[in-house]
């Protein structure tokens, strides 16, 4: 079986972003890009399916402009075997992005596929349920176990009221929730090694796939501060301010 | 012009979500209608038809449709979608398994975690973890939306007189089994919709600690939540997480115990009304969003806080 693990590029999660003066979005000039986590996980899974004996080779994925090949390498590095890289400058919303991960899918014809379950810079959660959509496949979201067999997989899913369990036929599409694994840093041989290994380079138009965006995005704005508050020196003035003034116990 | 909510219920009782639901759906405009679909969910029908605002409620009562699978719940969606402008469900794990892949199978965008209805095709967004704020447009036939709770007020469970009309299954493609859950069971109010959340993080360290935090709970009729580190370090289940990728929380009083306040955890909490840090570090960036900052070691805090509570008749 193979492994198609997606990988977004986006913003580290420990910059605090700024918005644009203008409003058009948010700064990213000189400002540190990572591999979205989530995907660091799923790439981190895809490995240790590998190292099981039950992938046979790991493909990662990533979409947007010449730089996401960074991405692509730092999968590399953990242990993933190859790349692909769909290139373009062009904004890329999710329904975007599944329609050609639905085109690079049907190339490669993995048995699973792993997306994060959510891009730390949009925060939309769809694609992998796209994705999943577009192929007619099961999808499994907010991942924490997987254990997968022959002609199908046993998932079990973080949702608000605990840990669900679902048995999905494979092929199928998981997303990653962050108790799923503890991603390892690549070494530096590894590191090295990663260099030498393939990346595919392909367009939107090389896979036929219309990327135009569908939203329309009008602003991006800071979002309200909060003002200032007071420290209390003690448990008990703390108990009288929310009591007295602040009206709330 | 008409919209339609997708109910979140257990088949028993409707959940709070889908009310804040409908109060964004009626922002909206055209007339709210509630998609029940579940098993033996004729209850539940009842009671989304009985909300304050809704027109309609359509029942679809088929084993397909108990556990709310995404995979037969979608094609359902799209079967109704024609008929609407509009289709909304919470943006918790509920709604968000299914509509986007809803959406996609409609070939729409789907608008994530909206915060306000700025128009009928106009909506606020978080994004980057609630650090920029996207105004986004839409043009699809039916948009679909999830819903950020928080945001919008629970609709009146009673005072609507809405119908309840049957509608029929789309197809099931049998690809997916729901094998079982493990529900975590307390007798705390719902995190997302309680008034008042006291929640512990790694400063805890460990989960036996928490009855400090439990017992300030009980004081205050209050949801207990965790930071992700106090989830990852198994102190408490994966349902406390309050966060950027956990639940997002605003109630009325948000008390912070040993938590150091990450920007991954206040996309979860900073709209709360009052916020309260507890923290033995002076420095730490919790401070700067809490009304009401302690320097104090929680284990001497929480204890004394319970007392305290207790002497005002909590
Ligand atoms: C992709 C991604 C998603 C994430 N999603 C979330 C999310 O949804 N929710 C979330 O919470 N985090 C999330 N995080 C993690 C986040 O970045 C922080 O690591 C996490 O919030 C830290 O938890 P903490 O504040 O409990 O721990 P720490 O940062 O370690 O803080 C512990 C605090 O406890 C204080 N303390 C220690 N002992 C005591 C004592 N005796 N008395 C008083 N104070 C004490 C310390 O001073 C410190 O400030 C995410 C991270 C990533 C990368
Ligand atoms: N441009 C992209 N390149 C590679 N993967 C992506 C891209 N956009 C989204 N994804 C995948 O989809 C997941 C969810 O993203 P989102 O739906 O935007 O929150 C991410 O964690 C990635 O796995």
């Amino acid at each position: 079986m193979k492994v198609l693990v997606a990988v977004k590029r986006v913003i580290d999660y420990n910059v605090k972003v700024r918005v644009k003066a203008d409003q058009s979005g948010v700064e990213t000039a000189n400002v540190k890009m990572s591999m979205n986590p989530f995907d660091e996980i799923g790439v981190e899974e895809a490995i240790r399916l590998h190292e099981a004996g039950k992938a046979e080779e790991v493909v990662a994925v990533s979409l947007g402009p010449q730089q996401c090949q960074e991405t692509i390498r730092t999968a590399l590095a953990m242990g993933a075997d190859r790349g692909i890289h769909v290139k373009t400058d062009d904004e890329l919303q999710p329904l975007a992005v599944a329609k050609l991960l639905k085109a690079v899918i049907e190339a490669e014809q993995p048995g699973l596929v792993i997306l994060g379950k959510q891009a730390i810079d949009d925060d939309s959660n769809q694609t992998g349920q796209m994705v999943a959509a577009l192929l007619g496949w099961p999808q499994a979201t907010f991942a924490s176990e997987l254990d997968i067999g022959d002609g199908n997989a046993r998932i079990t899913r973080e949702v608000d009221g605990g840990l669900e369990t679902v048995d999905v036929q494979v092929p199928c599409v998981m997303t990653t929730d962050l108790r799923l694994n503890e991603p390892r840093y690549a070494s530096l041989p590894n590191i090295m090694k990663a260099k030498k290994k393939p990346i595919d380079e392909k367009t939107p138009e090389d896979l036929g796939v219309d990327i135009a965006p569908r939203l329309k995005t009008l602003t991006v704005t800071e979002p309200p501060g909060r003002e200032a508050g007071i420290k209390v020196e003690s448990v008990a003035e703390l108990v009288d301010k929310l009591h007295n003034d602040a009206g709330v116990i | 012009m008409a919209v339609l909510v997708i109910a979140e219920h257990d088949n028993v009782e409707l959940k709070d979500p889908t009310l804040n639901t409908v109060t964004a759906a009626a922002e909206i405009g055209g007339d709210v209608h509630v998609l029940v679909a579940g098993s033996n969910c004729r209850a539940v029908a009842d009671a989304a038809a009985a909300v304050a605002g809704v027109a309609k409620a359509l029942i679809v009562d088929d084993p397909a449709y108990e556990h709310h699978l995404a995979e037969n719940m979608a094609p359902l969606l799209v079967s109704l979608a024609g008929d609407y402008d509009a289709i909304l469900a919470p943006a918790d794990t509920f709604g968000k398994d299914f509509m986007p892949r809803a959406a996609a199978l409609a070939d729409m965008a789907q608008i994530s975690d909206i915060q306000e209805v700025v128009s009928a095709d106009t909506f606020v967004r978080p994004i980057y973890a609630g650090n920029a704020l996207a105004t986004v447009q839409s043009d699809d036939d039916t948009k679909f939306i999830t819903v950020r709770t928080t945001a919008f007020a629970t609709a009146e469970t009673s005072g609507g007189s809405g119908s309840v009309e049957e509608a029929s299954a789309a197809e099931n493609p049998g690809i997916s089994t729901f094998i079982g859950s493990e529900v975590s069971k307390n007798e705390r109010p719902e995190l997302t919709s309680a008034r008042v959340v006291v929640s512990g993080g790694r400063g805890m360290q460990s989960g036996d600690n928490f009855y400090l935090i439990e017992n300030v709970a009980d004081k205050l009729g209050a949801a207990v939540g965790a930071s992700r580190a106090a989830v990852d370090a198994g102190f408490v289940p994966n349902d406390y997480q309050v966060g950027q990728t956990g639940k997002i929380v605003a109630p009325e009083l948000y008390v912070a115990v040993g938590i150091s306040g990450a920007i991954q955890h206040l996309a979860g909490m900073k709209d709360s009304k009052v916020i309260v840090a507890i923290n033995k570090d002076e420095e730490a960036p919790i401070f700067q969003v809490a009304d009401f900052g302690l320097v104090a070691d929680l284990f001497d805090a929480l204890p004394e806080l319970e007392k305290e509570l207790q002497k005002i008749g909590n």
